[in-house]
């Protein structure tokens, strides 16, 4: 085995699926998004929720289409490059993705086509089906492949022979010790992630004095989302913490830089771990906090990085600074959602400036803790790919490291500009704003069209944001709202 | 006959197995294979309403159609964790160019109409993706039907073992392939300009991939003495023989579809064509996954894994398929110039 071919192989996989997790994290939040969009236009029939799924759904196009095409060099990747891994955790968890392939990914690649390009081809019920069916496809995916990746956390339901692993009861493999907290830790994390940016691209709308009925309604539903999904994060994050503390302590150690279980545990708000010496530099440390957040008792003990042995110690200064970093964005996404909430209630939310301004800067809150928290998690894993099976340094394919390098090099050029530009076009979008006015709902007495409805008043591509617009379509501008009614919180 | 001495389910879950990663293999390269050919032919069309209507002419299914890939993919990881892991690391290079080909043309479905009007880059990168995972595909196909050198339980071989003359030539086999497919879906998905020029490639298109047909037909059992064996001996010769045969009755009607107005007869005929060359090749392969050493019955994943794997497929192909059908019937019938799917 090459260490170097191992150190690129890990980078390549790190750099690859952090690429990657930002574009289905945001898809996830944002499908959902649509759908409620689409059902509360359905439902209420005010203009302004279609105009918003319309906008929102292209920017979900862009969005979803870098997932997709990000994600599949992973699904090889196992092969590529861990093909150990693939040999002996490849009847455990290989049959979890392929269950994701089959119920989640069809689901929403098929329909995505009908929520894209079927605006004026199906009836307004079955379009939004459709877009309920996407979004229900992103959730899936993340059940099964936060399934997969928990049983490389905390394994289960399995046994060992001639170390491969083999299946013995695949509800346990499904629902292992870990899996239910980061599944609900996850879902979180991106509903999250994508309220900020649905409330961020709502300030800047307000600030601009554009698209306000728009911008209103998002300003309220993002806050009304970070009101309730920040705390509620808050808790399923201590609840996960205390669920790795029984099956991971030595992550656990390393999260709070906590050497020697000499006593109560103090909470270290900020050291410069120091790995050689096994003790931390600079540090600034709360008495008991350790052990209460961790055990919820003020005596409570746990174990120390000290008491696992060298080579099973994962790195602790990264983990314990992404850590940290994840905590502090958390803390500041509940600060701005219960924020909002109080100046919503005092009826002030959409003319507040200061808040207004801060929030327009926030979208990348979400990206980032996300980040940071699975830096987190799979660094704590380490030295094991599947814990206590397979360690990483075990776990890799018969290639070189200079084959490894070209590859690693090809992916950092290609997806730093791809993706790069991706999120220029995104950018641009939400510039652009929700334009265009909203489209008659189509019925069909008679059932689908035999061919596309459109002809001569429909232009190339009307719905994905090509303007102008053609005056067949168009009804009148967006009036600003005046009833209360239409601006509230689902 | 049974060579393997395993019995039961050992003996025929990896079967099925096989069977359900052919079939995924198979729609693959089927429906992929129309929308690669369309972006390997859409340099062809020179004005931008009609890359406009090429592109829209797909853009409603390309995403379903490459999850086949990732089916086919996580099939073989899941179905038979031993030969993913020795096939991968073989074709380390054309895989990894083939993906990030495939990034670039996925993309462009996208980020060609956000650009408007500064789009051309996403031509080009459309175009080339799509040649670019084609050709890479081919490499793959042609290095597997020459073997891979396996040692103990993994890969033993070099970086660039799969590079021969006849991967090569497997490759630039399969681009024309799938722009025969694609020039074939053009005719019958769209009208005006593009459904002409989409006809005058088409008949060239087939005649050259027919040439690719007999020249692997020629070269794969002069190469590979298995291959000869398996196809020139009695009573197998009988048994195959409708293989050839079905060959030329789909190109002859493909060519009839082509001349008069049954477009839909010429893809469908070109479907076939696709088919059953690909039913040869397996031909030639069963029962081995990695050419000439593991067979299915020695790459299979554990048979509880497979049983789980399959209850699942048995369930969900099927309602795949039905809503990929009712897809496509949604979006039926010509694209016209100047015409969105909106």
């Amino acid at each position: 085995m090459d260490p170097h071919a191992l150190l690129l192989a890990r980078l390549q996989f790190a750099f690859t699926i952090s690429f990657h997790i930002i574009f289905p994290a945001f898809s996830i939040g944002l499908s959902a998004y649509v759908a409620t969009l689409l059902v509360l236009w359905k439902r209420t029939g005010h203009d302004h929720f279609h105009r918003l799924a319309r906008f929102w759904t292209k920017i979900f196009a862009v969005s979803f289409a870098m997932g997709v095409v990000s994600g599949i060099p992973l699904s090889y990747e196992f092969g590529t490059n861990w093909a150990r891994f693939s040999l002996v955790a490849g009847n455990v968890i290989g049959p979890l993705i392929g269950y994701e392939v089959m119920t989640a990914f069809f689901l929403e690649a098929t329909f995505l086509g009908v929520m894209l390009f079927g605006w004026q081809r199906v009836p307004a019920w079955l379009h939004v089906t459709a877009a309920i069916l996407v979004a229900l496809g992103t959730a899936i995916s993340g059940f099964w492949i936060l399934s997969a990746n928990s049983w490389m956390h905390t394994p289960d339901g399995y046994e060992l022979h001639a170390g491969i692993a083999y299946p013995v009861s695949w509800f346990r493999v499904i629902f292992n010790p870990s899996f239910p907290y980061r599944f609900a830790h996850m879902m979180t994390a991106a509903y999250l992630t994508t309220s900020v940016v649905v409330l961020a691209a709502g300030a800047r709308y307000l600030l601009r004095r554009e698209f306000e009925t728009e911008g209103r309604v998002m300003m309220r539903m993002g806050v009304g989302m970070l009101a309730l999904l920040g705390p509620l994060q808050l808790l399923l994050g201590d609840q996960h913490g205390l669920n790795t503390l029984q099956h991971q302590p030595a992550k656990i150690a390393a999260i709070e830089a906590h050497w020697d279980d000499d006593g109560p545990a103090d909470l270290v708000l900020f050291a410069l771990p120091d790995e050689a010496a096994a003790r931390n530099r600079a540090e600034i440390a709360i008495p008991h906090l350790g052990s209460l957040i961790l055990t919820h008792s003020w005596e409570g003990r746990f174990a120390g990085i000290k008491d696992f042995p060298r080579d099973q110690r994962p790195p602790v200064t990264s983990i314990f600074f992404a850590f940290r970093l994840m905590v502090a964005i958390g803390m500041a996404l509940i600060a701005i959602g219960l924020a909002g909430a109080v100046l919503w209630w005092r009826g002030k939310l959409c003319t507040t400036g200061w808040y207004l301004h801060i929030v327009a800067r926030a979208w990348w809150l979400g990206f980032v803790a996300i980040l940071a928290g699975w830096l987190t998690t799979e660094s704590g894993r380490q030295p094991y790919v599947a814990y206590g099976i397979l360690r990483t340094d075990q776990a890799i394919s018969p290639v070189s490291a200079a084959t490894v390098a070209v590859s690693l090099a090809l992916f950092v050029l290609i997806y730093g500009v791809l993706f790069s530009i991706g999120i220029y076009y995104i950018h641009r979008l939400i510039w652009n704003g929700p334009k265009g006015a909203a489209v008659k709902p189509v019925t069909f007495p008679e059932g689908l069209p035999n061919r596309p409805l459109a002809t001569a008043d429909a232009p190339t591509r009307e719905s994905r944001g090509q303007t102008p617009h053609p005056p067949g379509l168009a009804t009148a501008p967006p009036a600003p709202s005046t009833d209360p009614t239409k601006d509230r919180q689902p | 006959m049974n060579p393997t001495g395993l019995t039961g389910a050992e003996y025929w879950l990896p079967i099925i197995m096989a069977g359900v990663i052919g079939l995924a293999v198979a729609m693959y390269v089927v429906l992929d294979g129309f929308d690669l050919g369309v972006g390997i032919l859409f340099p062809c069309f020179p004005e931008e309403p009609q890359r406009d209507q090429t592109m829209n002419s797909v853009a409603p299914f390309w995403d379903g159609n490459e999850t086949w890939l990732v089916l086919g993919g996580t099939g073989l990881l899941v179905g038979f964790p031993f030969a993913y892991a020795v096939i991968m690391p073989a074709f380390y290079v054309p895989l990894i160019a083939m993906l990030l080909a495939l990034v670039f043309r996925g993309v462009a479905f996208e980020f060609r109409w956000v650009a408007k009007p500064d789009h051309h880059q996403w031509d080009v990168a459309f175009a080339a993706g799509s040649t670019v995972a084609a050709f890479c595909q081919g490499l793959m196909l042609g290095g597997l039907l020459e073997g891979i050198h396996v040692t103990g339980d993994h890969f033993g071989g070099g970086v660039f073992d799969w590079l021969s003359p006849f991967s090569l030539m497997c490759g630039v086999g399969l681009v024309v392939g799938y722009a025969f497919l694609g020039a074939c879906w053009l005719v019958m998905k769209t009208s005006g300009g593009v459904e002409q020029i989409a006809r005058r490639l088409a008949r060239p298109l087939c005649i050259t991939f027919l040439a690719f047909i007999v020249l692997v037909s020629v070269w794969t059992p002069l190469a590979f003495e298995r291959i000869a064996a398996r196809w020139f001996t009695l009573p197998n010769m009988l048994y195959f023989s409708p293989v050839p045969i079905l060959t030329v009755l789909l190109a002859v009607h493909c060519w009839r579809g082509l001349q008069g107005k049954h477009p839909t007869t010429a893809f469908y005929s070109a479907v076939g064509l696709f088919v059953v060359a690909y039913i040869g090749l397996v031909l030639s392969t069963v029962p081995y996954l990695v050419p000439p050493t593991i067979t299915v019955w020695q790459a299979a994943a554990a048979p509880k894994s497979q049983i789980f794997i399959l209850a699942g497929m048995s369930v969900m192909i099927p309602i795949i398929l039905g809503y990929t059908v009712f897809v496509y019937h949604t979006f039926r019938g010509k694209v016209r110039p100047g015409e969105g799917y909106h």
